[in-house]
């Protein structure tokens, strides 16, 4: 197979200084191979890819090193030639179609745009059939109703798909997606992987495929580079380096991914990669490394050889952190029927008039976590912020301890109000900017009727529960990291001593070892408690690690219910049956 | 269809404000006064010709009738006789509203190029030399008030230091078109007031358009920049920019008020500032609704120029 | 959108602001100009209304720059007319920002009925320009400070409404304040100790450029001849009055007021922009100055 892809030292920096963005990337990919570029974010890895179309975003300077493509180096090519390559020789797929496609512009001009620019085809008539031809190649519809749609007329799945086509028109020899599938539905995913799988080996293209989810990659690419903090500290085929990973990095990566067999429990890291400007001398990973030593602080390692086509910067590669050896979940058991804490019966959930949610029933035992899972629009969001006394448009019965929950938090009696607490999404937008940490977290306290005094000492104790240190009160919420925010807003949520715990996506918007790092104190939470815990996710295979039962919910009913155990091994429904298959995972392929 | 529905409805609402306008300033300029015709004849006011004037403002009948009769002759081109001149509104100002009109059109055919250009110049060479300059002198040009921007031009260009246009206008019969460098200074006064709002929102549009994701994806396509800039920027930079030039229709409505004063111009400005200090009430409320009318009717096609170049908001109406 | 970065310690909008050239310029010189106009009667060498002799005579023996109308020494006019200005332009904006804020935050917080009602009434306000309102008013009442203060305030309120509701509404859809609803707090606590914190950045910039309008306006409102008191000082009328000998012997008597006017409005608009650029340097994790 023909090296098509070639990138030798390549260093870029932030413009006007001399700071390090990456730097020392070495890459390789061939005609039909998938190239999958792994790390999480502020690792560098857009910023690389968008070097293989000689771009770089604003601040940010294309500093050394050489990106050829098929002998061309991308990095110093003239204006003309550079517009001429892009689209044609090398093309991009954007991470969110819907700020990238142009809102003003029907998509058929969009996507017969790029022909124009390099005169496909040489005619207006070849261009058009070239269109129809590559919108069946997505399987999108060729019709010219849809081609005079708008792009927000799309739905995110078909938006993507466009982005696809605009991608592969030209046939280029290179194409970068960049976390293409972001935000698109488990089932909308799969079909997309499909395609994309399906076109590069077609058109023999070389793919760079960008991600931080492991399980994405594990299914679609050759060969996996993993970077970390602008470095690319392994390589290798993707079997082989998910089967023994030889970079701890690696390892600590896939101790942390979502695990559906339960044959490890999900494990985080603390900390986080230095940004550029602040990486020490060594290794960048030692501060965080169980298996750090000297050796390791005093130079960054060199790549090493490690395997046939494989390389990893570490002076002990291969060895295994004692964190990321695998440690079964334990097996979920049945509750007791008896000493239930939160029960629905005959739920139903409007939104604006419509029904959105029907007929929900399920109980929740103390010391429990029920998982929701479901794909947006299910209801399951809904459904949790109802319970919450944040939406109030539901009827049916819902109960606390047997006494009856009110439809809005306000009816509810304050004690009932502090014994359900919320834990958000968006760490971003959960806590007050304009408060400290401490004083958030002491607010349902000081609802509850504490003096200052005792809130006090309340609020340094939820903080070390949520291993965050006691200074952390007098700090903003602009000085933690996303991660950190999520612990306080969890520590917002106990301060109350709540019987029950709702957690709203609480990871999706985190990098995969702090998401995985929240799970895992959320667990443990709950043991030390005994608290009870609703989980809602989009993420099957997460609950796994955190979930006694689960309740899977489409349109807005409830699917299955059962033990996390017996949903995932031996689901009953059909629906359960098709987001398990859909789910990429790590070590098993979907068709 | 949605769309003339939307459009059907924008008008209306435009109708509803005027309206409401329409009472509050007759209410406030006829009907709230306790003694309008003392007011405006002043204290040394005889008893007779206070009474005289208030039949024939026709102030002893019910407030409703009153504001009726007098909406109906507005609305009829009858809007009523002005006390000092008195003569016929129409007569008095006729002339005025016209010259106006043509103040306000020229002033607005430059600042709206003229903004543009400085907005896209500024946004392409971003943070350097140029554009700092500038956006300072605009800051200093958008907070001064027109009164000093206009004095000072007329120190400049009009006085013995550098006598080349002239300090005020004597315009008269023959019309604006007859006098064009006596136009200069005033046009000058509210094109300077305007530009600094239209040229910053045109730049901060295009910047922002520019650093948008799907200009990028045209760039990563291999579009060349003139079609970077034609087909995917300047379509979806015109929204705010409708906005912010209706606002600065609008604002030329009040500002023509001192400008016209301070160059002696014959428009409605300064009939407006002459009939308040007479109390002339007949002219105060034709003149208002007319410089409401001409605010309300430029915000209600921007909002309708905005939905119509924006394909989201239009196919939503759908 | 995955968050695993630190972003810096954001300071707060007054101390960022202050950091920057111009804001302290700014200041520098409306400190300069409030003092002018507060306390320079204090340092006027003759009364507001006593008459040296003939009027409009640059070179009078005694006074600096001359004689304006009616003969007052000009230097003691611009002593005196800065303050009823500034007082008026400053109360009605105070007037306006409280008023204005209120009428904002309910809007957005209570949304549907009473946000398309209050916007409504807003929107009536805004139909008529500022001036001509004010000008209406005075018309049938006289130009009595309270009453400009009051006309100028009140037709600031939409304005500035309109900016409050449109930062408010952005911050009412995030999760603290869902999570403030779910504790049961009241909703006027909600709304102040919640949202306003959130939106003072917006308020501060729009606080500045009223004020700096309010000056406009009231100035050209004496500018155009229309005070309480035609005798006192005052600088709008003082430009009117002595704009016809300005190009004769005594320009002071404009040239003062106007340079005095044109400083003050362009100080008010630099801290305005500083502000503002504070506020978007924090939001964007840089400040530049």
């Amino acid at each position: 197979m023909s090296r098509v892809v070639s990138i030798q030292g390549l260093r870029i920096e932030v413009a006007g200084r001399d700071v390090d963005i990456v730097d020392e990337i070495n890459l390789e990919i061939s005609a039909g191979e998938i190239l999958g570029l792994v790390g999480e974010s502020g690792s560098g890895k857009t910023t690389v890819g968008l070097s293989l179309l000689g771009h770089a975003r604003r601040g940010v300077k294309l500093a050394l090193g050489e990106v050829r493509i098929n002998e061309t180096n991308m990095l110093t090519l003239p204006e003309r030639d550079l517009r001429e390559a892009r689209g044609k020789m090398v093309s991009y797929v954007p991470q969110d179609p819907s700020v990238a496609l142009n809102p003003a512009l029907r998509i058929g001009k969009q996507i017969i745009e790029v022909l124009e620019f390099h005169d496909f085809g040489g005619s207006s008539a070849a261009r058009q059939a070239r269109v129809r031809e590559v919108m069946e190649e997505v399987r999108l519809p060729s019709t010219r109703e849809f081609l005079r749609r708008y792009p927000h007329q799309l739905s995110g799945g078909q938006q993507q798909r466009v982005g696809l086509a605009m991608a592969f028109a030209n046939r280029p020899a290179v194409i970068v997606l960049d976390e293409p599938t972001t935000g698109l539905d488990v089932s909308t995913q799969a079909h997309v992987l499909a395609t994309i799988r399906r076109l590069a080996s077609e058109h023999g293209v070389a793919a760079l495929y960008v991600t931080h989810d492991l399980a994405v990659v594990a299914n679609l690419a050759h060969r996996i580079a993993v970077m970390y903090a602008g470095r690319v500290v392994e390589e290798g085929p993707t079997a082989e380096v998910f089967a023994n990973p030889a970079h701890p990095y690696t390892r600590y990566l896939m101790a942390a991914a979502p695990d559906m067999t339960g044959d490890h429990q999900m494990v985080g890291l603390g900390g986080r990669a230095p940004a550029p400007g602040r990486r020490p001398i060594g290794c960048f990973f030692a501060e965080r490394c169980e298996l750090a030593s000297d050796i390791c602080r005093e130079s960054f390692p060199k790549p090493v050889s490690v395997g046939v086509g494989r390389v990893a910067r570490c002076v002990t590669p291969m060895a295994i952190p004692d964190r990321t050896r695998a440690v079964p979940v334990a097996a979920s058991s049945k509750p007791r029927e008896s000493d239930t804490v939160l029960r629905l019966q005959g739920v139903v959930v409007s939104y604006t008039g419509k029904q959105v949610v029907h007929d929900i029933e399920f109980g929740l035992q103390p010391g429990e976590c029920l998982a929701l899972v479901g794909e947006s629009g299910s209801g399951k969001t809904t459904l949790s912020r109802s319970i919450g006394g944040l939406h109030h448009e539901w009827t049916g019965v819902m109960t606390l301890d047997g006494q009856s929950l009110s439809r809005s938090s306000r009816d509810r009696t304050m004690k009932q109000r502090l014994a359900i607490q919320y834990v958000f999404q968006n760490p971003y937008g959960s806590l007050n900017p304009r408060r400290t940490v401490g004083a958030s977290i002491a607010r349902p306290l000081m609802i509850a009727g504490a003096d200052e005094k005792t809130a006090d000492l309340k609020v340094g104790e939820m903080l070390e529960k949520v291993s965050l240190t006691a200074d952390y009160a007098a700090r903003y919420p602009d000085q933690l990291s996303g991660g950190e925010r999520q612990r306080a807003a969890i520590a917002r949520g106990l301060a109350a001593s709540p019987r029950v715990l709702i957690c709203d996506e609480v990871t999706s918007a985190l990098d995969v070892l702090v998401q995985a790092a929240i799970v895992e104190l959320l667990a443990e939470l709950r043991g030390d408690l005994g608290l009870a815990m609703l989980f809602v996710t989009h993420n099957l295979p997460l609950v796994r690690s955190i979930a006694d039962r689960v309740a899977v919910m489409a349109e807005g009913r409830i699917e299955e219910l059962g033990t996390a155990t017996e949903v995932i091994e031996t689901p009953k429904q059909e629906y359960t049956r098709r987001l398990l298959s859909d789910t990429p995972q790590i070590g098993r392929s979907t068709a | 269809m949605g769309v003339w529905k939307f459009v059907g409805r924008r008008i209306l609402l435009g109708l509803v404000t005027l309206w409401v306008v329409s009472v509050v300033v007759f209410a406030a300029t006829q009907l709230l006064p306790s003694d309008p015709a003392r007011a405006i004849l002043g204290r040394d006011a005889t008893e007779a010709s206070i009474k005289a004037l208030q039949e024939k403002l026709g102030l002893d009948r019910p407030p409703v009738e009153q504001y009726t009769s007098w909406l109906a002759g507005l609305l009829t081109g009858d809007p009523g006789e002005s006390f000092n001149a008195r003569v016929p509104i129409g007569e008095y100002i006729g002339d005025r509203v016209y010259n106006s009109m043509f103040l306000l059109v020229l002033a607005s055919v430059f600042s709206i190029p003229l903004s543009l250009i400085i907005g896209a110049y500024t946004a392409r060479k971003r943070d350097r030399a140029f554009d700092n300059i500038t956006s300072n002198i605009m800051l200093a040009l958008a907070s001064l008030p027109e009164f000093v921007v206009g004095l000072f031009l007329v120190l400049l260009f009009a006085t013995r230091y550098w006598k080349i246009l002239p300090a005020v206008t004597a315009i008269g019969a023959g019309g604006p078109w007859e006098h064009l460098d006596q136009m200069i200074l005033p046009t000058a006064t509210l094109v300077l007031g305007a530009v600094p709002y239209i040229a910053r929102t045109a730049r901060a549009s295009i910047i922002e358009v520019n650093e948008s994701d799907y200009v990028e994806m045209a760039r990563l396509k291999g579009a060349p920049e003139k079609t970077v800039l034609w087909r995917h920027a300047v379509p979806n930079a015109l929204g705010p920019v409708f906005q912010v030039i209706a606002l600065n229709i609008a604002y030329f409505a009040g500002g023509v008020i001192v400008v016209e004063f301070l160059f002696n111009y014959p428009g409605i400005g300064g009939a407006l500032a002459a009939s308040v200090r007479v109390r002339d009430t007949p002219v105060i409320q034709f003149l208002a609704m007319v410089l409401a009318g001409v605010y309300v009717l430029t915000n209600m096609l921007a909002d309708l120029a905005t939905v119509f170049v924006t394909p989201r908001l239009r196919t939503r109406l759908k | 959108m995955t968050i695993g970065q630190v972003v810096p310690a954001a300071p707060s909008i007054v101390k960022a602001a202050w950091r920057m050239w111009r804001t302290r310029i700014g200041a520098l010189i409306v400190l300069v100009l409030v003092a002018f106009a507060l306390f320079g009667r204090f340092l006027a060498p003759f009364g507001e209304n006593e008459s040296l002799g003939l009027p409009n005579k640059a070179n009078i023996e005694g006074s600096w720059l001359g004689t304006g109308k009616l003969g007052y020494d000009v230097w003691t006019r611009f002593l005196y007319g800065g303050r009823p200005i500034l007082v008026q332009a400053v109360l009605s904006t105070v007037l306006a920002l409280s008023l204005g804020t209120l009428v904002g935050l309910v809007a957005a917080y209570n949304r549907r009925r009473l946000d398309d009602f209050l916007m409504r009434a807003m929107d009536v306000i805004l139909a008529l320009p500022q001036i001509i309102l004010v000008l209406v008013v005075i018309a049938m009442f006289g130009a009595k400070a309270w009453l400009v203060v009051l006309a100028v305030g009140l037709s600031t309120v939409p304005r500035i409404a309109r900016v409050v509701r449109g930062a408010a509404v952005a911050v009412v859809e995030r999760d603290f304040v869902a999570s403030a609803e779910a504790l049961g707090e009241s909703r006027p606590r909600i709304l102040v100790s919640e949202i306003l914190p959130n939106v003072i950045a917006p308020l501060l910039v729009e606080a500045n450029l009223r004020l700096t309008y309010a000056v406009g306006i009231i100035g050209g409102i004496g500018f155009l001849g229309f005070t309480s008191d035609p005798g006192a000082a005052n600088w709008g009328l003082m430009i009117n009055e002595h704009r016809g000998v300005l190009a004769a012997e005594q320009p002071w008597g404009t040239m003062l007021p106007v340079t005095a006017i044109a400083l003050l409005t362009i100080a008010t608009g630099l801290i305005a922009d500083g502000v503002s650029r504070a506020a978007a340097g924090i939001d964007r994790g840089t400040a530049q100055a």
